[in-house]
């Protein structure tokens, strides 16, 4: 294991050398990393629990107090103090984002795979299920399952059934796009060389089909995570979050209820329209970045070895 | 002594690397290219000579820079003009045949439409004139008038490749770029395409200037050569003498590693090794790690190119080679 | 003798269908066929090297790919040691006939025992055209090499895969090869790459190496390296190879024996020096003139066959040559030739032949003689 570990450490710094040149890429990383220690440090960071009520000297609730009175963010109607609700709603839109985003892929790549390698029935069948997801509207599907399932009272926690509902819902565009990569890939020499020498179905995808894209479906899979927290964030918006665990979506719901807007408390629904451009910003950022970075044939420059010119155009012959 | 079409001297091109490197491309490379006449440009891949056409011609990517040196295109340095007035040299003066012609053919457009474009490009004619162009082009590189509405997937490589050529003529240009124009394509195919250059050239009376990496190729059609080694010129003579008068041990290993249908020998020669990467050359001679006749001085000194042979006013043609163990003047362009 | 031959090909089919549009079938047109291979026979001794030589869509890779397992013939029988391989091992396979051994198709044909593909697969190993196509981009030289061990389950300790690694890449000539173990394709040259796929084709010591134009893609100076590395392969193994190749001037240092396409046939078969040196075929002699010859002074006199290789979807009637043949009868257009013997070893179809055949032969074993 010798030689994967030098492998492994050789692959990481020069991804770092590389990485270290993109300034957007470091921006994207900047700001998903800091979301995320904010997530997971979220107690160390607010002297209240999002559910404290702040209290002025005479005991009365502080309702709608702006930061000038209290804390950096000053507190909601029913006197809440709003950073603290922040720092936990990381927790959960992170957490629903992530989960569900990691779902869609890899439901997405397991279809694309299938789908591309296989071919023939399978891929006809498989394609023809991405396609009927695909026509159907997300929104009102999305809002008509959430209900639905909340009505069956299956004792599931409502992230649980957000999280289940994005993931299964948003597969759909990554399996397209994987399975055409893996057509391509499918038809290139070295997948019928590894034919040639025996290799089986199981074997071929394991070893060639998958490092291939495994760039791609790691930078989808940022990608994913941005769209299933924006999605998160409209759903919790429209009530559809749990109130018990509030998210981003779900304070910007509050807000909205209790008319923060005309009674211009700004940070109230400010704060979480910010954090989750935030993320999902610093998302886009690095899946791009990710994507270009990750593919071979876009970086490699044809000076740096012998395989210019000469090479590439020839493949027309045969 | 015939005034020369095309006077390279002394062109130096350099591409600046994303992480910073500078790969030195070319270096000094200086040639003529007579009227009527075909020179080829010789070497393995990664010598510089595509380069060599696309700094002429200039057409090299962003990275790309020419650092010094001339191109005399029939009296006007084409350094010098500005990138409007290069624009109408381009394919009105000199044209280019693209090595791959599947991907230097647009696929959705019919190939006669395609061949119509640089002659519209150029305002030479009217609509029916450049129809009618486009008929005559076609005959002329072998393809029937009938296929002009056809697509390039619809041709095979050959008739593909012809397609390209007849695309480069379209505007008669006096000078014509060969990119290692036979390289995909089967032997009789290779056959077909050569003749093909040779009738015109005879026909037309352009200049040739042939891109490729194989010898048998070159000593098929061209009547001066040009070997480049690691972005240089190794050896540049007249083709008879390349073949039989070789001076650089470059070309004489390139020539022994040729196979030999008439002579089989038992083992191929080969050149061991492979060829210099541009970001990272030897020091001195650049052939010197691959030598097998080398001396002292090979790693430390750059040779220059040595005169063997004038230039003779009855156009016996230049014959100089860049080699330590060659004795003789450093060659001189005017 | 052909009893003893190590690979047998007889009669080899191999018809590619061209999909029908729905019109076609309820139109009742006929179904096409791409006939890329149309009747092929040959024999290939232990050790022997065979050149199948012809231009692009002459069926010389579909050859090499029903070798390997990759297509399934039509019809035919391919035998490697007297075993059956190819299609009906895979009918075998899905129950359609019984695997272990019994009679395909006519009772008269003799029973084979048949060999499993992944059998065949440590026995015969194919190197592929484009060696920059061929090799996992991102996968290391270490991967790639040992991936044939791998996957037949062989040298499954680390240190004899190791072993067994180097020792590969070190016989295609990668010194020393720990250098080559952590690297990437792209970090190697065009000839480098070649060597690997040469060393991961070797590393199962196969007895047969199917290889399909492995210089082409090189420059001149690497094919050379190529060559004659394979050759030392040859002699120092005693692999036997089938060489694919457009081009008759890198086959004549190596070739024991030579066989030309034309659109899914043989049409010359012989000794290659024999070959070389007296093509009977037009298509041979025409192939041969056009190669190119490294010295001005040398151009000869070359006969260039007009137009491109006909599609094989309608073969030309009588001889499939005829319509590019330069010296084409009335009768070529009806009567489709049969091989004759022309020499030692040496046959050709043409008609031509028939007429010249017996004195030419005569004549031709008098020199030998």
């Amino acid at each position: 294991m010798n030689e994967n570990w030098t492998l492994f450490k050789r692959n990481l710094s020069d991804f770092w050398k590389a990485f270290r040149r993109n300034r957007l890429g470091l921006a994207g990383a900047f700001l998903v990393i800091t979301s995320i220690l904010v997530a997971t440090f979220a107690p160390l960071l607010t002297p209240h629990a999002p559910s404290d009520i702040i209290r002025d000297e005479g005991g009365h609730g502080l309702t709608f107090a702006p930061p000038s009175v209290h804390g950096p963010l000053g507190t909601d109607d029913a006197g809440h103090d709003v950073w603290s609700q922040l720092v936990y709603g990381a927790r959960i839109s992170l957490m629903v984002g992530f989960m569900a985003g990691f779902i869609a892929m890899f439901v997405g790549s397991l279809f694309g795979i299938l789908a591309g390698y296989f071919g023939g029935r399978i891929d006809n069948l498989l394609m023809r299920i991405t396609d009927i997801l695909l026509v159907i509207p997300d929104l009102p599907l999305m809002l008509i399952l959430v209900a639905t399932i909340r009505q069956l009272d299956l004792k599931i926690s409502p992230l649980t059934v957000l999280i289940a509902v994005i993931g299964l819902l948003y597969w759909t565009s990554t399996a397209r796009l994987i399975r055409s990569q893996v057509l391509t890939i499918k038809e290139r020499q070295f997948v019928a060389r590894a034919r040639a020498i025996g290799a089986g179905h199981g074997h071929i995808i394991r070893k060639h089909i998958l490092p291939q894209i495994m760039p791609l479906i790691v930078a989808n899979t940022v990608l994913i995570l941005s769209t299933a927290i924006l999605v998160e964030s409209g759903l919790a918006f429209l009530g559809l979050g749990d109130p018990t665990q509030p998210s981003w979506g779900t304070m910007l719901n509050f807000a909205f209820d209790r008319s923060a807007i005309t009674n211009g408390a700004w940070w109230f629904y400010l704060p979480p329209g910010f954090a989750i451009v935030w993320v999902t910003l610093g998302c886009v950022l690095l899946g791009n970045v990710l994507e270009e970075m990750l593919n071979p044939r876009l970086t490699a420059h044809h000076l740096e070895g012998d395989q210019n010119m000469i090479a590439v155009p020839a493949k027309g012959a045969e | 002594m015939t005034e020369s079409l095309l006077s390279v001297r002394n062109l130096t091109t350099e591409f600046h690397l994303p992480d910073g490197r500078i790969a030195r491309a070319l270096e000094d490379v200086s040639f003529d290219v007579l009227p009527g006449q075909t020179i080829g440009l010789v070497g393995e891949s990664g010598c510089g000579k595509t380069t060599t056409l696309m700094s002429v011609m200039r057409l090299l990517p962003a990275s790309g820079r020419i650092t010094a040196g001339h191109a005399l295109f029939k009296g006007r340095d084409l350094m010098q003009l500005s990138e409007q007035q290069m624009r109408s040299v381009r394919w009105r003066e000199m044209a280019i045949v693209f090595q791959g012609a599947m991907n230097a053919l647009n696929p959705v457009m019919k190939v006669g439409d395609q061949i119509r474009e640089p002659i519209e490009l150029h305002n030479l004619m009217d609509r029916d004139a450049a129809e009618k162009r486009v008929g005559e082009l076609l005959e002329m590189v072998g393809i029937q008038r009938s296929r002009r509405d056809q697509y390039p997937h619809q041709y095979s490589g050959g008739m593909r490749q012809r397609a390209m050529i007849a695309m480069a003529l379209a505007c008669s240009p006096s000078l014509l770029f060969a990119d290692e124009p036979t390289t995909a394509l089967d032997v009789m195919i290779q056959a077909q395409v050569l003749d093909l250059l040779k009738e015109i050239q005879k026909h037309l009376g352009l200049a040739i200037v042939m891109v490729t990496h194989d010898l048998g190729v070159v000593a098929e059609v061209c009547d001066s050569v040009v070997v480049m080694y690691g972005g240089k010129v190794a050896e540049y003579a007249s083709a008879d003498a390349i073949y039989n008068e070789p001076q650089h041990p470059y070309t004489r290993r390139l020539l022994a590693s040729f196979p030999d249908l008439i002579r089989p020998s038992d083992t191929l020669a080969s050149i061991p090794g492979t060829p210099p990467r541009l970001t990272d050359l030897p020091t001195g001679c650049r052939f010197h790690p691959r030598c097998d006749v080398k001396v002292e001085a090979c790693d430390k000194e750059t040779p220059v190119l040595k005169m063997i042979e004038e230039q003779s006013a009855e156009g016996g043609a230049i014959h100089c080679a860049a080699c330590h163990l060659l004795h003789g003047e450093e060659a001189k362009f005017q | 003798m052909s009893d003893h031959a190590m690979l047998e090909v007889r009669d080899l089919y191999k018809y590619f269908p061209i999909r029908q549009s729905m019109l076609d079938i309820l139109l009742r047109r006929p179904a096409n066929n791409v006939k890329a291979v149309d009747g092929v026979s040959f024999d290939l001794e232990r050790g022997e090297v065979l050149a199948i030589v012809g231009e692009s869509g002459c069926g010389k890779t579909t050859i090499a790919r029903t070798l390997i397992g990759l297509e399934e013939q039509t019809d035919g029988e391919i035998l490697f040691h007297d075993e059956l391989v190819g299609a009906h091992e895979r009918r075998a396979r899905a129950g359609l006939v019984p695997l272990e051994a019994g009679t395909v198709g006519s009772s008269e044909q003799k029973v084979f025992p048949r060999m499993s593909m992944k059998r065949l697969r440590q026995q015969a190993q194919m190197i592929f055209q484009d060696p920059y196509e061929s090799l996992n981009p991102r996968a290391t030289i270490l991967e790639i090499v040992a991936e044939p061990l791998v996957v037949h389950g062989l040298a499954r300790g680390r240190d004899e895969r190791l072993e067994r690694v180097k020792t590969a890449l070190e016989e295609a000539g990668l010194r020393p090869a720990e250098d080559y173990f952590l690297r990437y394709p792209h970090e190697l040259s065009g000839g480098q790459r070649q060597r690997v796929v040469i060393a991961s084709a070797m590393v199962l010591q196969p007895e047969l190496l199917i290889a399909d134009e492995p210089v082409s893609m090189l420059d001149v100076s690497i094919r050379a390296e190529i060559l004659n590395l394979l050759r030392d392969l040859r002699q120092r193994r005693g692999v036997s190879i089938v060489f694919i190749t457009h081009d008759l001037s890198t086959v004549a240092y190596f070739a024991d024996r030579i066989a030309v396409m034309y659109l899914g046939r043989m049409v010359e078969t012989g000794p290659a020096r024999e070959v070389l040196a007296n093509p009977q075929h037009p298509y041979t002699k025409a192939l041969i003139s056009v190669i190119p010859v490294p010295n001005p002074r040398l151009r000869r006199e070359r006969v260039i066959l007009q137009g491109e290789t006909p599609n094989p979807i309608d073969l030309p009637s009588g001889c499939r040559f005829h319509p590019r043949c330069p010296v084409a009868v009335e009768a070529c257009k009806v009567t489709d030739p049969a091989n004759v013997l022309v020499g030692e070893n040496h046959h050709a179809a043409c008609l031509l032949l028939n007429v010249a055949a017996s004195p030419n032969i005569a004549s031709g074993e008098a020199a030998s003689t």
